[in-house]
């Protein structure tokens, strides 16, 4: 039987982590499907068909889909199912929150998280905020499973020519209802895809600090990270915490600036290529990950290493 | 309005864990256990919804071994009115916790149930989702703020791409973010009088709820580990190395 892929799209458009999830299922079996849930999602729908890897998609279209509520989607790929042996989507907080619906209904045990695959029944996943890899075999009929995207390359995203198929929509769970959704604009990388990530901890003391990384992501092309305590404090924004229960990234290179370096920080950057730590305690555990660790502090650091990178010549985008 | 939170017990988060020499799992002997920290937020909001007058019963429910019951005596000297635990040995997974809790919320009736968003030690992020499809119930996952509105709950939400809010119905479930509130610390006095508090001990056998793993663990193995890196003596080094040796800039 095919596997089924569920695309992230935002209406307009596919969201890029559909294509790593693309990979993953198509690791799974050859014979990949995908269903598209939205409104007026016609063009990202076009744009799934495109992706090489996908034999199939499935389109379903309902004013009760703009906003991706799990309640909505789920009934729709529990009926779907019957015809497929896997369910894949993205181990992002689109796919963390609407997999487990869907597997509690097919009364199917949920691997999430998977960083491999194995075979189309055993999965690598990491547990204890990376600390561990589990290898796991799943023994249900049908298979729930979510995939880190940072762990999977996209895959192609031109030559395929699917056929789309219009699927009837399910009806609207009225209990649950969308007010808005607050998204942070920005002309700089993604978080999750971006080459270089420049990110900013406890340390950074406030918000308006955070404005010499600012300065220095600019310079290089990144996107802006930070940890939980940044977070917490208010220096930046939710979207920006990389760690175990924030965003997983893995990029050529990760700077970590006046963070120490907790296990649940790690956990979403220590796969990165190169990891570069700027602290002012040596003893900080970040130091145990970084190829290249500077015992400084970092508002002196970060204006020389502004100054520095403006000697460049060149500096790689 | 009654909420029943559900608190687990793991590995306590400050641990640096060990994988068993024979591939098994991890080393949990002699390790500190705490309540899983996400628990501790989703306690804390059930209680201040409670104080704030908008609740009248809270009740915590573990799922577990004999110690997990530590879990549900923590939460009553933060302010649970009374305790569950449902009592199981073994490997458990998310799929068999939601159907357990299924069974509490069809005996206990509660309005909510909050929980962790993820536990620490699996990290599965799965069991409020799957126990909301079980009751056919609205979710609101990851929450960050909740606010009280009759019989309905207004929820943020942190999604990758920023912040969402929705509305939900009573009855409903709530998975909780850390930053949803501060849990406060147990005094003293509370430590003692959650002692007399009732915790009511339930066999999942009594349940008739199937709870044997759909899933095997083959093996549980140590993460690669990186090449240990150097110290640079200042930026101008560091800069030179990024661009001519690791050729990232």
């Amino acid at each position: 039987m095919a596997v089924l892929l569920i695309a992230e799209h935002n209406n307009k458009e596919l969201r890029p982590f559909t294509l790593n999830a693309a990979t993953a299922a198509s690791q799974i079996d050859s014979d990949v499907h995908a269903v598209i849930i939205g409104q007026n999602s016609a063009d990202a729908a076009k744009q799934l068909s495109e992706l090489p890897v996908v034999k199939k998609v499935l389109s379903v279209e309902g004013a009760h889909y703009e906003n991706f509520t799990a309640e909505n989607f789920a009934p729709v790929i529990v009926k779907l199912a019957e015809n497929y042996s896997h369910i894949v989507c993205s181990a992002n907080t689109f796919g963390k929150n609407l997999m487990p619906r869907i597997a509690a209904h097919l009364d199917t045990s949920q691997v999430s998280d998977i960083i491999n695959v194995i075979s189309p029944d055993t999965f690598l996943r990491p547990i204890y905020a990376g600390n561990a890899f589990a290898t796991i075999k799943s023994n249900d009929a049908k298979k729930c499973v979510t995939i880190r995207p940072t762990s999977f390359d996209p895959c192609e995203s031109t030559g395929g020519s699917a056929p789309i198929e219009k699927i009837d929509a399910s009806e609207e769970f009225s209990n649950t209802k969308f007010i808005k959704r607050e998204e942070i604009k920005s002309d700089r990388p993604e978080l999750g895809t971006a080459r270089i990530v420049v990110s900013g901890g406890r340390g950074m003391q406030s918000g308006d600090n955070f404005k010499l990384i600012t300065e220095i992501a600019d310079k290089l092309g990144a996107a802006i990270g930070a940890s939980r305590a940044a977070v917490d404090a208010g220096y930046i924004s939710n979207d920006h915490q990389v760690g175990q229960t924030g965003k997983v990234v893995v990029p050529d290179l990760y700077i970590a600036v006046g963070i120490s370096g907790a296990i649940q920080h790690l956990a979403g950057m220590k796969e990165s290529k190169v990891i570069v730590a700027i602290n002012k305690d040596g003893e900080a555990p970040i130091f145990s990950v970084a190829d290249y660790g500077l015992e400084a502090d970092l508002f002196e650091a970060l204006p020389q290493f502004m100054e520095e990178l403006n000697k460049l010549n060149t500096i790689q985008k | 309005m009654k909420i029943l939170v559900a608190v687990k017990r793991v590995i306590d988060y400050n641990v640096q864990i060990r994988v068993k020499d024979d591939g098994t799992g991890v080393v949990t002997d002699n390790v500190k256990m705490s309540t899983n920290p996400p628990d501790d937020n989703a306690i804390e909001e059930a209680v201040k919804i409670k104080e704030a007058g908008n609740a009248t019963e809270v009740v915590a429910v573990t799922v577990g071994e004999e110690k997990a019951q530590e879990t549900v005596r923590k939460a009553l000297a933060v302010g649970a009115d009374r305790g569950i635990h449902v009592k199981v040995d073994g490997i458990l997974e998310p799929l068999a916790v939601s159907k357990i809790l299924q069974k509490i919320v069809d005996k206990e009736k509660p309005d909510l149930v909050f929980m962790g968003k993820q536990a620490i030690d699996d990290d599965c992020n799965q069991t409020g989702q799957m126990l909301s499809a079980l009751l056919n119930w609205p979710q609101a996952t990851f929450a960050s703020k909740i606010d009280v509105k009759d019989n309905k709950l207004e929820v943020t939400r942190e999604i990758d791409e920023g912040l969402e809010t929705i509305e939900i119905n009573v009855p409903a479930i709530v998975t909780c973010d850390l930053r949803l509130n501060e849990p406060r610390y147990a005094s003293l006095p509370n430590i003692m009088k959650a002692k007399k508090k009732p915790i009511e001990e339930i066999a999942a056998s009594d349940l008739g709820v199937d709870v044997s793993p759909r899933l095997e663990q083959l093996k549980v193995e140590e993460p690669p580990k990186r090449k240990a890196g150097i110290k640079v003596a200042n930026v101008a080094e560091l800069v030179q190395k990024l661009k001519n040796e690791a050729k990232v800039i």
